[in-house]
This record gives structure tokens, sequence and C-alpha cells, in this order.
């Protein structure tokens, strides 16, 4: 291992990472289609699409569409189940040199419950639960936006649950530094923040919305600076490890939310304008700390108070 | 990051982009363009009108932001391809029609080519006859009609009235849905339906199977339009 490793090399809730550059959920698959563009275990981990107890097909109708700055999602969970997941992902994902979270959503309580309880009995690193998805009409984000509300969500997956549990937050909360302490107050090992945005877009020809699901989930450039603004409240407001999500594209957007108190980033819609753009991304952190002699991202992690 | 060669206006809305590019398509199959470097954010997926392994390029209309910057590219300009990616039309032999409807015209080029040389070698005598349908001006027929036996052109109509699917062995389609569809059902009614293959599009957002925007329903299941797609059975999209 080189010192050039040693700077990017991290831990995150007592799992340690090569580097701190993770794939978003539900902008990845399982890995293995960017494992055909290049080496996924350069990575410091993947997060999983996100999974329901049973499998989905998703929603009808446009599933993405373009804005300024960034682009709006309306996939709706579709998945093989968290079965299927076992079956035909699970083995592989955990061959690799890379660190597994698995991301569990759900539509109801039962579900949530259900899912963890099946992902008890395999190997993964971390479990990201997700109480943030604007994308189903029944739970989701619903779990996310009022603090009692994932509390007990947090609680009762929590008493389930034998992995690492890292809460994913919705920006759409209504108090999203409360429910952060909330998630910390009920046992989550960790939080990443921030999911999509719930936004719209209009079709003027058709009067109506352009997502059969009325709404859909922005994320991008465009939410980069808000995403930030969260990552610095809530890391400040809490001392379990905080996973900052939201726009990166580059590594000098990754440097911000590290210096915001982030252990670690997440990339999603920036796989889409280049699908090695992680690479890009972790090259970059490393030639920043190098060029200025730090010899630990820890040094500069939550610097800006 | 690819050079262009050229970047020729076709007519109002159409254009066609030749780039250097090693990498050899199959008939059917797209890349992820991309000729900027973050705005807008996502690539745009064109399909492959010729390749030879040295060069592709790409026939496309103008509809929005992103085709419209291509259409302003010049030669020499920096381009950036993701690709070859998704399926192709099977290689076949017998007596095939293309029928295309507007910008489906795209991939047709490649595929008399394709059709056709791996033809000459196995099964001289074969026939790859193209219908092609455009609302208001045609597109390109004389280059079709180099490579193709047959060339019909319809304007303004449907193209679907020119063909009898009972004259074919395999019936390959691409353009709008609903041109595909009555394509399907006029071979169906004949006992064809088992013959049809269709090029379907749609938003894209990764291009390589990862993210699920582009996913369609199929008799199968969920496919992927990027990568188990563009090119699927008739039957598997429209027998749901």
């Amino acid at each position: 291992m080189t010192a050039a490793d040693n700077c990017l090399k991290t831990e995150f809730a007592g799992v340690p990472f090569k580097n701190p550059v993770v794939l978003a959920s539900g902008t990845c698959g399982f890995g293995r289609e960017y494992n055909e563009i290049f080496d996924i275990q350069l990575l410091g981990g993947i997060s999983s699409k996100g999974l329901t107890s049973s499998p989905r097909s998703g929603n009808e109708g446009i599933r993405v569409w373009e804005t300024a700055g960034g682009i709006m999602n309306s996939v709706g969970l579709e998945n093989p189940g968290v079965r299927g997941f076992i079956e035909k992902e699970l083995d592989w994902l955990n061959g690799l040199d890379l660190v597994n979270i698995v991301n569990l959503s759900g539509h109801s309580m039962e579900d949530y419950i259900g899912g963890a309880e099946l992902l008890n009995g395999v190997r993964l690193d971390i479990l990201e639960l997700n109480i943030s998805c604007p994308n189903v009409k029944a739970g989701g984000m619903a779990f996310g936006v009022k603090t009692d509300v994932a509390r007990e969500v947090v609680r009762r997956i929590r008493a389930v649950c034998k992995h690492k549990l890292m809460v994913k937050l919705s920006p759409n909360a209504e108090d999203i530094v409360a429910l952060a302490r909330a998630c910390e107050d009920e046992g989550a090992d960790g939080v990443s923040l921030v999911n999509t945005f719930l936004a719209m877009a209009i079709d003027v020809e058709k009067r109506r919305s352009v997502f059969e699901n009325t709404y859909a989930g922005l994320s991008g450039p465009a939410i980069k600076p808000i995403a930030l603004r969260m990552v610095h409240q809530v890391a400040k407001a809490v001392h379990i490890p905080v996973m900052g999500i939201g726009g990166i594209t580059t590594w000098r957007d990754a440097v911000e939310f590290i210096m915001a108190g982030a252990s670690a980033v997440q990339i999603g819609t920036g796989n889409f304008i280049d699908p090695a753009l992680a690479l890009d991304v972790i090259a970059g952190i490393e030639s920043y700390l190098d060029a200025r002699g730090i010899k630990n991202i820890a040094e500069i992690r939550g610097c800006v108070e | 990051m690819s050079k262009i060669i050229s970047n020729e206006r076709l007519s109002r809305d159409f254009f066609r982009m030749r780039v250097e590019c090693s990498n050899e398509a199959r008939m059917g199959q797209f890349y992820m363009l991309r000729a900027w470097r973050q705005y807008p954010v996502l690539s745009r997926p064109i399909s492959v009108f010729d390749s030879d392994g040295g060069t592709v390029s790409f026939l496309y209309k103008v509809v929005g932001r992103g085709t419209e910057i291509f259409s302003g590219l010049k030669a020499e300009d920096d381009i950036t391809l993701l690709g070859p990616l998704g399926s192709a039309f099977p290689e076949v032999s017998g007596k095939i029609a293309l029928v295309a409807g507007g910008a489906g015209i795209a991939p047709f080029y490649l595929a008399t080519k394709q059709l056709k040389a791996k033809q000459l070698e196995a099964y001289p005598g074969c026939q790859v006859d193209l219908y092609l349908g455009f609302s208001d001006r045609p597109l390109l027929t004389d280059d079709y009609r180099k490579t193709a036996d047959n060339v019909t052109v319809n304007v303004g109509g449907f193209i679907t009235d020119e063909i009898d699917p009972a004259g074919y062995d395999h019936i390959f389609a691409c353009g709008p849905e609903a041109m595909m569809r009555a394509l399907y059902e006029k071979c169906k009614e004949s006992g064809a339906a088992g013959k049809v293959y269709v090029s379907l599009e749609n938003r894209m957002a990764c291009g390589v199977g990862a993210c699920l925007v582009c996913s369609c329903r199929t008799s199968g299941g969920n496919k992927k339009v990027c990568k188990d797609g563009p090119v699927f059975k008739g039957e598997a999209v429209f027998e749901l």
C-alpha cells in the first residue's frame, strides 16, 4: 500500500474503506454494469439498488426528466426483491474488495421489518435504510418526513437488524437535524444524506404532470449547495458518521462535503455524466491531499465551522 | 474523446455526423453521445447509421437541447462516445424486410450492409428490401438504394400499407411506436407475428443497464431498453 492509498483510507461506523467514494443507490444497479467499464474494486464501496421485501416492477410512464443542472427520476424502486438479490447478486458483491452497502426500502413497517429480517441471515457490510424514496405511493419518503415516524421505524429496525445500520435521510424531512438526532438516539450507526428532493414538471400541451406519480425526485448539481448545507448541519449535530450525497460531480465537490463533516461521500447522478466519474473524484481528492501534505482525509473532515 | 470528421445537415432537422472510432458496431446498436462537460446532465443515445471499424456515423434529428448542440459541431471538434451499446438485430438470412419511419431509418443503413455482406457469403440470391416512410421529405434514399435490393418510399402516408408480410422470412422495424405496432398487427393477421423484430426508443440516463429509467414491460417481465434492447422480438413487446 502506498502513502497515497493511506491518505484516502477511512472508516465509517467501524467499517474500513480504502477510499471515501461510494456509488449511490439506484444509479449503479448491483455494480455489474459499471464493472464492465472499470474495475469497481477501485471504489470505496457501492450502495445497491433499493430493495423491498417483494419484487417491484416500478412506475409506469416517463421515469427520467432533465432539468437545469439536474434530473428528476421516477423509477419507483424497480427491484428483484430481497430474496432475488440474495440469490443472484449478493455472493458476487461479497466476492469483491469493496464495501458492500445494501439499500433497503419498504412500503409499510412490516415490509421494512420483513426485509431487514431476511437480510439478517446474510453477509453484508452496511445496511442503508432508505426512508426517503419519494417515488412510491405508500411508504418510502412517508417514513422520512416526520421525526416521530422516522424514530419509530429506526427503533423497530434496530431491534431486529444485526448489521451496521445507516439511515438514508430525505431532504424533504420537516427538520432534518432533529430527524438525524432521532436516528442516533435509536441506535443508528450512521446516516447518509440526502436522497432526492420532491419535485415536479408539467407537460403544458397535455396539461398534466410529466410523471404518472405526479411528483418525482430531483438530483444532480442543482441540489448540491442545499445538500452540502444539510450535511454540515447534521454533522455538527450528531456523533455518528455522516455519508454525504447530493450532486457531487467533481473532486472539489467531494472535498467540500468532507470539509462539511462527511466521513464518506456517494456519487449518484454524476455516474450518468461519465460512468467512471468516481475514479476521477478519487484521484482528484488524492492529488488535493498530496499537494498540501495532508496525511489523511480525517485531517480535513468537518474543518469548516 | 473522439474527433468529428464531418457533421452535415441533410434537411431542416436531420444531420449526419461521422466520428473517428475504432469500435465496430452491429446493426441496431447505439452510442451515448456527449459534446459538453456537465450540462445538459445526460448524454444522448443515438443509433448507429454506419460503422466500418475506423469511423462511426450517426443520423440524428434535432429534437431538444442535446441534439441542438450536436448540430452546431464541426469537423475536428471533440465528442465523447460511450459504446457501442445494446442489443443488435439478429443476423438472419432469407427474404428480409426493413421497415422504418422518420428517424427510424437510421439503423437500417448498417443493417442492410451487414445483412447483405453475410448473405453474399452464405446465401447468394437472398434479398433485403427497405420500406422507408417519411412525413414530408424523403431522406438519403439514394444512399439506401445503393445497398438494398429494393427500396419503397412513402411520403405522408403509412409505410405499413406498402408491405406484404407474407413475402418475407424476417421483418425488422424501427420508428414511431404506433407504426411498429400497426406493422406488428398486420404481420400477426397473416400469421407472421414471429417474424417481427422492433427497435424501441426510451429516455435513458446511464445507457448501460444500471439505472432502470428506460425499463419497458415485455412478456418476459421488465427489460432494459438500453441493455436488453433496443432490439426486441415484436411478440415480447406487443403481446402483454
